[in-house]
């Protein structure tokens, strides 16, 4: 499954490409990608894990950019 | 602005007015009693301090507490409290507010740049108008419209979704999307695109599509994806900062510890260490590709081009053979009966009628062309023959009358050993006639080249685009008459759909690694355009499957924006690439003077902060560039 989700407050490129780095090595994932220019989080992971996935992904990005918001509709 | 930013602006101008007054305290001399107290002077120096720096002190704990090290918010904590330690309060300060600054603009210039692509793509329709009855309607969400549903379409408005006209006639402004200035004609039956600005007629539409599923939200859905993709320019130097910061980390570590060792000062090695760590920020340099590219591709949707990644920008920067098709890319695909050769006692009437019968049921081009031509000629359509096979790659065999009918190539008689005769207009495609085992003679039919197409090649060749090369499964002679009137190198002909596959295979293995492009209109040659390094579908608008295949999408049939995709391209990379040289060239030679003490702590701020301003500066020249 492969969904998107809106960050708010991306504010660093570097942050971007850190929290990229932790989410694609979270179990489950196939492919992530973090894009600062479109505030965008697109994570691509098995069906089963997704959940937990976006779940431990919120927590990484949440420690790199404390100021960032992912927004789960 | 957005709401943060107003506040971190208001905190910088507040920590500036504090610290511009202690400064003024400070030189004056009329309060030395304080200011000599290096205890009472730290303190009011921290009020500015924590005014501006408090939630870059709050990130640095929250790193720290979360093991993420190395971030900006540690680096700056650790260089201003350096400052501080070696006594220089007034310049932690100043760098701190400094290094503000740079951040608010940094965050500034981002947000605009990001807008003004997102104006670029201004398309997305904000509701659509449902007729509930005749003469009234209801104002909807884009997404509840469903298929089938009726629309009205006042004057100004955008159409939501897909959909055919109903009744009604206007111009429909299409630049949004296809960059094409002169609105497009639509009445009764026509079908409109979603996206595009109605002009000053009202409009009936029924939708044909869902919102989902229209060209807006595919087309938005794509240039937002976009920057997913990444260039190997920027892959490169995402690495390169993983490596950049520790080193320069450790080497300011080094530069603390061992000088002192040698010639003592213990300070004045802590404070150059700082500058050290402030210039490690690897921001500048991470944000300088992407940045490029983000502009890049918002320059070329502002000419009606679909970039699908960075990466194929980045390629198409470096093209050196472009592969075309030739029916709808180099030609109008507009075929037309140009002349009849009826033959022996056969009159042109008979030759007609026979091949309109014959193609009754073909949707092929040519067939659809001979039909057009006999109603022209003769107000009927012939009635439909009794049975019809098809011969791939040859024509048509029909039973008329009992009679066995021939309509198609030289290689349909001459497998039936019939003589025929040939015919001395060579740029056309020949579709010959026989009944009985009698040739009855030839119907000629003509292309039309685009009238842009050699303009475009030219400007294209003098780009530097070594080869450009023609695909089609056209007649080699017709192939050829094309390749010399528009100046193509080469003509590859007669060719079956799974032949350009292998034929741009090898072309790539000619190419040895240098940037193959192929042009299509999508149609038939996904397969092709899948395999070439860019793929790059010519008037797709509406075309889902084209979208889907090609790695480039011209959203009108204009081969002229070939060219000026080639030139924003390697405008692109161009300016990436003095981004990255500058950041690093700055970086670097501002390490080695903080190294040598020569330049201070402002200085290894702006090559943090200020590079990367002046990088999106750079960067957003892309987007008000004509191309």
């Amino acid at each position: 499954m492969k969904k998107k989700f809106k960050l708010i407050d991306l504010d660093c490129a570097h942050c971007a490409a850190k929290m990229e780095d932790g989410i694609r090595k979270l179990d489950g994932v196939n492919e992530a990608s973090v894009n600062f220019m479109a505030q965008k989080l697109t994570i691509d992971a098995a069906d089963d894990r997704f959940d937990e996935v976006l779940q431990e992904a919120i927590k990484i990005i949440g420690k790199i950019e404390p100021d960032c918001k992912v927004v789960v509709k | 602005m957005t709401s943060r930013q107003k506040k971190e602006l208001s905190k910088i101008i507040a920590g500036f007015f504090i610290y511009l007054l202690l400064i003024l305290g400070e030189h004056s001399g009329r309060f030395d009693l304080i200011f000599e107290n290096r205890l009472y002077a730290l303190l009011l120096f921290l009020v500015p301090y924590l005014i501006c720096g408090y939630d870059v002190l709050k990130g640095c704990i929250r790193g720290i507490l979360n093991r993420q090290l190395f971030d900006e918010s540690f680096l700056m904590t650790i260089a201003t409290f350096g400052a501080f330690a070696t006594a220089q309060f007034s310049e932690a300060v100043a760098v701190m507010i400094f290094y503000q600054v740079g951040e608010f603009f940094q965050s500034y210039a981002v947000g605009r740049s990001r807008r003004s692509i997102s104006d670029l793509m201004d398309i997305a329709p904000e509701f659509a108008n449902r007729e509930v009855a005749e003469g009234s309607f209801e104002t909807i969400d884009p997404d509840e419209v469903e298929i089938g549903d009726i629309l009205v379409i006042r004057p100004g408005e955008k159409i939501p979704v897909d959909g055919t006209v109903i009744s009604g006639t206007s111009l429909v402004n299409t630049s949004a999307l296809t960059g094409e200035s002169v609105p497009a004609n639509v009445s009764e039956g026509d079908l409109v695109i979603s996206g595009c600005i109605n002009g000053d007629g009202l409009l009936r539409i029924r939708a044909d599509k869902a919102y989902d599923d229209s060209t807006v939200a595919k087309v938005l859905e794509l240039v937002e994806n976009a920057s997913e993709k990444k260039s190997q320019t920027e892959n490169f130097i995402t690495r390169f900062a993983r490596v950049y910061t520790p080193i320069v980390v450790f080497a300011a570590i080094a530069l603390a510890l061992i000088p002192p060792i040698f010639v003592g000062d213990f300070s004045t090695w802590i404070y150059r260490a700082c500058s050290f760590l402030v210039i490690s920020c690897p921001c500048a340099l991470v944000i300088s590709v992407p940045m490029a590219f983000f502009g890049g591709i918002g320059a070329a949707s502002a000419a009606g081009v679909l970039v699908k990644g960075s990466n194929y920008l980045e390629l198409m920067a470096g093209i050196d053979t472009l592969v075309t098709d030739k029916t709808g890319t180099l030609t109008k695909g507009n075929f037309k009966v140009t002349k009849l050769i009826p033959q022996g006692d056969a009159s042109p009437f008979e030759l007609l009628t026979l091949a309109a019968a014959a193609e009754s049921y073909s949707t092929h081009p040519i067939a659809v062309s001979i039909r057009e031509a006999c109603l022209l000629e003769t107000g009927v359509l012939p009635p439909s023959p009794d049975s019809i096979s098809n011969i791939s790659g040859r024509g048509i065999v029909a039973d008329m009358d009992g009679k066995e009918v021939l309509v198609g190539s030289e290689l349909l008689l001459k497998d039936r050993s019939i003589d025929v005769i040939a015919p001395e207009d060579e740029a056309s495609t020949v579709t010959y006639v026989a009944r009985d085992g009698i040739c009855l003679g030839v119907i000629l039919i003509r292309d039309e080249v685009k009238p842009e197409a050699r303009e475009a090649i030219s400007e294209i060749k003098t780009l530097g685009v070594s080869q450009v090369i023609m695909l089609t499964g056209d007649r080699d002679a017709v192939g050829q008459a094309v390749a010399r009137e528009l100046g193509l190198n080469k003509a590859l002909t007669e060719l079956l759909p799974q032949d350009k596959v292998l034929r741009v295979e090898e072309l790539m293995a000619e190419a040895k690694g240098r940037t193959l492009c192929f042009i299509g209109d999508g149609i038939n040659d996904a397969p092709v355009l899948r395999r070439a390094d860019v793929g790059i579908a010519m008037g797709s608008l509406g075309s889902d499957a084209a979208i889907e295949a090609a790695d480039v999408v011209i959203m009108d049939d204009n081969i002229k924006r070939i060219p000026r995709v080639i030139r924003i391209a390697r405008r692109t990379v161009r300016i990436s690439r003095q981004n990255i040289a500058f950041a690093l060239a700055v970086k670097a030679g501002i390490l080695i003077l903080a190294g040598l003490g020569i330049a201070n702590m402002w200085a290894a701020v702006f090559a943090d902060v200020g590079v990367a301003v002046l990088c999106i500066l750079n960067s957003m020249r892309l987007l008000r560039q004509k191309h």
